[in-house]
């Protein structure tokens, strides 16, 4: 495949300036961070391409909806049946890494695209049925689960890191809304 | 708020993940330039709009994204079938006996 | 100081009066824990509000949700009032302040309750009838005037201050309903271990335990059973119970809304506690435990206040300890008024007689009224209640006429039966079945995944009832999916009941006292005034169906939904019409059960949540440059950016001078922005865009147009071919998410053979257009890895390198007409990016510009925008786009579509360019183009203008304009009819400026 033009994270002569850079907020039940940048793209690919590029990147794409797969700091999650995000928190571009993939596939680097809320604490889930309509039951939506979903009037990509915790993603300029709702949300969850 | 079962996600979702694309199984001509006028009325502006059984698209769009079909009775509203977009229209519903 | 009805030792509330309240400015002391309508009765006053048409005046005639009199104004602050708050549900706190309403000047004397003499003119169908003539009388006279007197209440006039929450939740069992029920059916399901949620719209869980003193069961009084079989409940894991909490909507799919009223019932509720909860919860299995509501008896002046429900008198008695009169009368066509009546007998509350409709009652009540000494009289009924502003007495006569006998009382209380509530099951859609045996309606056929229990099925006793409910839970959990239970859930003991009341019939419709002389005033329905010579009359003026009856009457049209007078309007129609009541019918129970507030509706989406606010990577740096921003879809986008002293016009004539004679900065990270990636991706591109693209080379760009199948331009943009393999598409600022789809649609459903792949990218990249002579000078500096000679980079080319070191994809494309670039860079860096080219073009003279700007320089340039200059019934061909469109394609979307007998006819709107003849004038955009102004109105239209500014740059007015057959109109004068004038204008080219296209490589 043709290649985007990777960022290979080379020293730059400008501030990058993340939105919302820092932003947190405690109340009871519930602690909400903009979480640090992190490299990321949107994954597309038929069945045929899957182990390859689950080779690529170092983590086995998950074939199962709703889940996620995760590795050495790069999560995995299946977002449609031809669609992965890829999200890496280490510092390596998994864009890169698919640049020398010849097997049928589509790599878009979306890094500065989304922005990752995340929402932790006893009552992390109920913050986020603020605005969600999705079951967020241990059962219903376990630990590693993930979906492409609802937050009161913006789609966000949900994704359960632990019993009490949740990796909200949403475009940019939906972050903004985002983070309000959820602070909003947050304090009212404990009852 | 209706509970639709997305035929990828492979379980019901609830209705705010989807958008209603309007009747399913209208198959645009492989011709489109030779399609006749009354061809191009019936594939473009006649839709069936029944009382009962309808055959529909609808998308998973805050979901999975994709278009799948489902088969919904307007007068319950109630949804009897979802199928993968290409598959063919059911020949037999389940309750259709009902 | 006890206020005067409050009984020692009686109810369950603390008797210590600490809540200090008000109503209609008059001070009282009462308990924190009562209703209001409790405090109000403690204190001796019955009289609370006026009737909705004939400003009748009314008590008190329950203690609960159905409450059709006694609405009230509680007002916290200036902008915190709340009208028709039923004072029988809202709780007291110390400080509350209520008020009556309906009444002018005071509650006591209502000057409109004239309006009750002159009743005759306001009889059923009033609205139908009386106010046909003189015509013209109704819009001066008649509707100003009732709508003055109509309404209940007023409503505020400031913005709510309160904050309203949501939540989402799931369950396996739903539990509506917290009496005996209800809380047996939870306590069966949540033993299973499943997600159970228990909702009750009282403060207190119990229901009819409230009231009914003889219930004992698991040997302990069956008010305090329910207590601590709900902190049992409450202490499980796998159970929410919700009090205060009602259940409003039963939708599809077990889907059921219910409001949670979290701080009305509090002094100084914190700023954090939201005022009310709406809680959407999706069930496998829902329990309806929603019981039953008490009738009252239809006869003669029966809405006088002190004339109330038994069972309202009982719970004021016996969970609130308030006696609601010294010396009471009894009216019952069934047994549990009988209780009613021993209860407060036993409390010291006078009995001055119960009068029985029935012949021949038996039964151990009966009994146990006569051992305390009541006067008990069967068949006889009370055909009028004496008194105005309280009731002072009831007359009583055989029910088969005779001798008239007055009693004297102070309250009067009322049973004709129970109707079970099956609101919530009606909502479901289930059908209901009417017993005749029982006269009552009772789920039949059920719509969804949900049971009755109890009394709202029509099972009487608390024995069977509990039998039924806690079966019921049980299954409900084992068809909801009971998992093995866990080591932690104990297996539950069914409660047992050691002693039960018990009654069912009663009477429906009107007794002896409601006519046939039709002066008399019998209520059947309270709320909306209608009484049971409406409903006859309705019959008698044709009416058949209940469904016209009610609407002719408005009976059960009221904010109480007719929860007391359904019934009672049903059987008095069916036996005017001489018909069985099942072939009248019932009507439609709709949601809300009870009035919902705005508020809970609403939730989380006001202020700055109503709405996402985008914004661009470079907007912080535009907002202290002054920007002036216009809302663009979601987008706030800047339109100026005024210096000192300048108005837009000053700011946008210099904005569009400087681009052209230097060069201006421009945020266009808005555009839509697709990535089409796969091998197949220009054959994608072929059959989405009207433009020929297999032969474009990557490094190259195009504007595209896309139309829908019918053949309309849809969408518009530029298009970069990054790689054999690879565009990059960008769509207008509007149409991002909607090209997005229409793009899927047909890649999923008409070409899912295409290995293609679309991905947005448009919130990836900032872009920063550089637009002008010195563009090029001013990026050119800042870049690396990119050529940016005329040769290596020439108009409508794209390349990927670096830009203050950070990716860029930079597009040489121009939408001014002067030499210009896109820079695209990650977002995160668009503004640091922004600001360095920002002080390149400082050395330069250049500006930032906004959106107001970029459309006057492409208006000069005759480019259109889709959606301003297009409506969807534009084509290619009409917008002057021909060109753009390849012939020898044999296939596109929209193809067959442009070839329709319509959109190939002659004498279509085409765009053309527009100039005034004065050139100082600047038409409205909008404004309607006739050929002949002489003509007769209304006048023949022949097109519209489109787009139109000021141009400072053509030193005159511009303008596009759609007209019919445009193209053939040049240099035609046509005319734009105006309130002030007609406007000459001339057709012209779409080309105001630099019409050779020169200075695209000036």
């Amino acid at each position: 495949m043709a290649k985007a033009v990777a960022n290979k994270i080379a020293p730059t002569l400008v501030e990058r300036r993340p939105v919302l850079a820092g932003q947190e907020l405690s109340v009871t039940g519930v602690t909400l961070a903009v979480l640090p940048t992190a490299q990321r793209i949107s994954l597309r690919a038929p069945d045929a391409s899957v182990a390859a590029l689950s080779k690529a990147l170092g983590v086995t794409l998950p074939r199962k909806p709703k889940t996620s797969t995760a590795k050495a700091g790069r999560t995995a999650l299946w977002l449609g049946p031809d669609e992965w995000l890829v999200i890496d928190e280490a510092g390596k571009d998994p864009l890169a890494d698919c640049a020398e993939l010849t097997v049928l596939h589509s790599a878009v680097g979306i890094s500065h695209r989304n922005v990752a809320i995340s929402v932790i604490g006893p009552a992390a889930a109920a913050t986020i049925n603020s605005g969600c309509p999705q079951d967020l039951s241990l059962d219903a939506f376990p630990v590693g689960a993930a979906s492409r979903t609802i937050l009161g009037k913006v789609e966000i990509v949900l994704l359960r890191t632990a019993t009490d915790a949740f990796r909200v993603e949403c475009w940019r300029s939906f972050s903004d809304y985002v983070f309000t709702f959820l602070s909003e949300a947050a304090g009212d969850a404990a009852a | 708020m209706l509970l639709i079962r997305c035929p990828y996600c492979e379980e019901e979702r609830p209705e705010l993940e989807f958008r209603n694309a309007g009747e399913a199984h209208i198959a645009r001509s492989a011709d489109m330039a030779a399609t006749s006028d009354d061809d191009f009325e019936k594939f473009f502006f006649i839709r069936s709009n029944p009382k009962g059984i309808i055959y529909e698209r609808w998308r998973h769009m805050h979901g999975c994204a994709r278009f799948f079909n489902a088969v919904r009775d307007t007068v319950s509203d109630r949804f009897l079938l979802t199928y993968k977009a290409g598959e063919p229209k059911p020949a037999k519903l389940p309750g259709a006996a009902e | 100081m006890i206020a005067t009805f409050r009984i020692p030792g009686a109810g369950r509330l603390k008797q210590a009066e600490t809540a200090r309240f008000s109503f209609d400015g008059q001070s009282y002391a009462g308990v924190e824990g009562e209703t209001l309508a409790s405090a109000l009765l403690a204190n001796g006053v019955h009289l609370v509000g006026r009737s909705f048409k004939y400003h009748r005046p009314r008590g008190f005639l329950s203690a609960g949700a159905e409450e059709p009199n006694a609405l009230v104004e509680i007002k916290r602050d200036s902008a915190r009032r709340t009208p028709n708050v039923r004072a029988t549900v809202q709780e007291l706190y110390d400080g509350l302040t209520a008020q009556s309403q309906n009444r002018w000047p005071s509650l006591a004397f209502d000057v409109s309750a004239l309006g009750d003499i002159a009743s005759p003119l306001l009889s059923a169908g009033f609205y139908y009838k009386t106010f046909m003539w003189p015509k013209s009388a109704w819009k001066n006279f008649y509707e100003p005037r009732i709508r003055a007197a109509a309404g209940l209440g007023v409503a505020p006039d400031q913005p709510d201050p309160d904050h309203y929450s949501a939540r989402f939740a799931h369950c396996d069992v739903l539990v509506l309903g917290g009496g005996a029920a209800g809380i047996a059916a939870a306590l069966a399901a949540a033993e299973t271990g499943v997600r159970v949620i228990l909702a009750d719209e009282q403060a207190d869980f119990g229901g009819s335990l409230r009231f009914e003193s003889g219930a004992r069961i698991d040997g302990q009084d069956g008010f305090a059973w329910a207590q601590g079989a709900v902190a049992a409940l409450k202490a499980m894991d796998n159970v929410r119970v919700l009090s205060r909490a009602t259940a409003f909507g039963y939708y599809a799919q077990n889907f059921v809304g219910l409001v949670e009223r979290v701080s009305d019932h509090l002094q100084s509720p914190g700023r954090e506690l939201p005022r009310e909860r709406l809680w959407q919860v999706r069930a496998k299995r829902v329990v309806l435990a929603t019981g039953a509501i008490e009738r009252h008896m239809v006869f003669a002046d029966n809405d006088r206040p002190g004339v109330m429900l038994a069972s309202a008198a009982r719970t004021y008695l016996n969970h609130f300890g308030v006696a609601v009169g010294r010396n009471v009368g009894v009216y019952t066509a069934n047994d549990s008024a009988y209780a009613a009546a021993i209860d407060l007998k036993k409390a010291g509350v006078g009995v001055a007689a119960i009068v029985d409709l029935r012949d021949h009652p038996t039964g151990s009540v009966i009994d146990e009224a006569r051992a305390l000494g009541i006067e008990v009289n069967f068949g006889r009924a009370v055909i009028r209640a004496g008194g105005k502003l309280r009731v002072s007495s009831m007359t009583v006569q055989p029910k088969n006429g005779g001798g008239e006998r007055t009693i004297p009382v102070d309250a009067i209380l009322m049973s004709a039966g129970w109707t079970p509530s099956v609101h919530l099951f009606s909502q479901s859609r289930g059908k209901v079945a009417f017993n005749d045996e029982t006269k009552r309606f009772v789920p039949g056929t059920y719509a969804q995944d949900c049971v009755s229990v109890g009394a709202c099925n029509g099972t009487d006793g608390l024995s069977a009832t509990i039998d039924e409910a806690y079966a019921a839970g049980a299954k409900a959990a084992k068809d909801a999916g009971v998992k093995n239970a866990g080591a932690n859930t104990v297996k539950g003991i069914k409660p047992k009941v050691d002693a039960s009341e018990s009654w069912s019939r009663g009477m429906l419709g009107a007794a002896p006292g409601a006519g046939p002389d039709t002066t008399v005033k019998a209520f059947v329905d309270f709320q909306n005034d209608v009484t049971a010579k409406d409903i006859r009359q309705a019959v008698h003026e044709g009416m058949r169906s209940i469904e016209h009856v009610k609407r002719f009457t408005t009976n059960g049209m009221a904010t109480d939904q007719g929860k007391t007078s359904n019934m009672h309007g049903l059987a008095i129609a069916a036996e005017t019409l001489d018909k069985p009541i099942p072939q009248v019918g019932l009507t439609t129970f709709r949601a809300p059960y009870t009035p919902v507030t705005f508020g809970s509706i609403v939730g989380h989406a006001r202020g700055p949540l109503f709405d996402p606010t985008r914004k661009t990577a470079i907007h912080p740096w535009a907002e202290p440059q002054g920007a002036v921003f216009e809302d663009v879809g979601q987008w706030k986008r800047a339109w100026y950016f005024p210096k000192a002293g300048e108005d837009m016009h000053a700011a946008v004539d210099r904005e569009c001078v400087t681009v052209r004679k230097t060069a201006g900065l421009f945020d266009a990270s808005t555009l839509g922005k697709i990535e089409v990636v796969g091998p197949d991706a220009a054959k994608f591109m072929e059959l989405l865009y009207t433009n020929p693209w297999e032969k474009l080379e990557p490094g190259r760009c195009r504007y595209g147009i896309m139309l829908r199948e019918d053949g309309f331009i849809y969408d518009d943009g530029v298009v970069g071919r990054l790689a054999a393999d690879r565009f990059h598409v960008t769509t207008t600022t509007g149409g991002a998410p909607r090209v997005m789809n229409h793009m899927e649609d047909y890649l999923q459903t008409e070409f899912p053979h295409l290995n293609v792949w679309l991905t947005s990218t448009t919130e990836q990249w900032a872009v920063i257009a550089v637009q002008g002579p010195k563009s090029r000078d001013i990026i050119a500096p800042l870049v690396e890895g990119i050529d940016m000679s005329d040769g290596a980079l020439p108009h409508m080319s794209v390349r990927e390198g670096r830009i203050c070191g950070v990716p860029t994809r930079l597009f040489r494309m121009s939408f001014t007409g002067e030499r210009g670039f896109e820079v695209n860079v990650p977002a995160d860096y668009g503004q640091a990016v922004w600001e360095a080219l920002w002080a390149e073009g400082q050395k330069h003279g250049a500006c930032a510009y906004g959106t107001e700007t970029m459309h006057v320089l492409r208006a000069e340039k005759g480019y259109i925008i889709v959606g301003q200059d297009t409506d969807g019934t534009v084509t290619p061909g009409d917008a002057g786009l021909d060109w753009a469109v390849g012939k020898k394609k044999t296939d596109f979307v929209g193809i067959r579509g442009m070839a329709r007998p319509d959109l190939v006819a002659k004498g279509r709107k085409q765009l053309v360019g527009l100039k005034t003849k004065d050139p100082k004038v600047v038409l409205e955009e909008g404004a309607q183009i006739v050929g002949d102004p002489k003509q007769a109105i209304p006048m023949t239209m022949i097109g519209h203008v489109t787009s139109s500014y000021w141009s400072e740059n053509c030193g005159r007015s511009i303008a596009l304009a759609l007209v019919t057959g445009g193209r053939g109109r040049m240099g035609e004068t046509l005319y734009v009819p105006m309130p002030n004038g007609t406007i000459e204008v001339e057709v012209t080219g779409m080309v105001f400026f630099d019409e050779k296209g020169e200075r695209l490589n000036g």
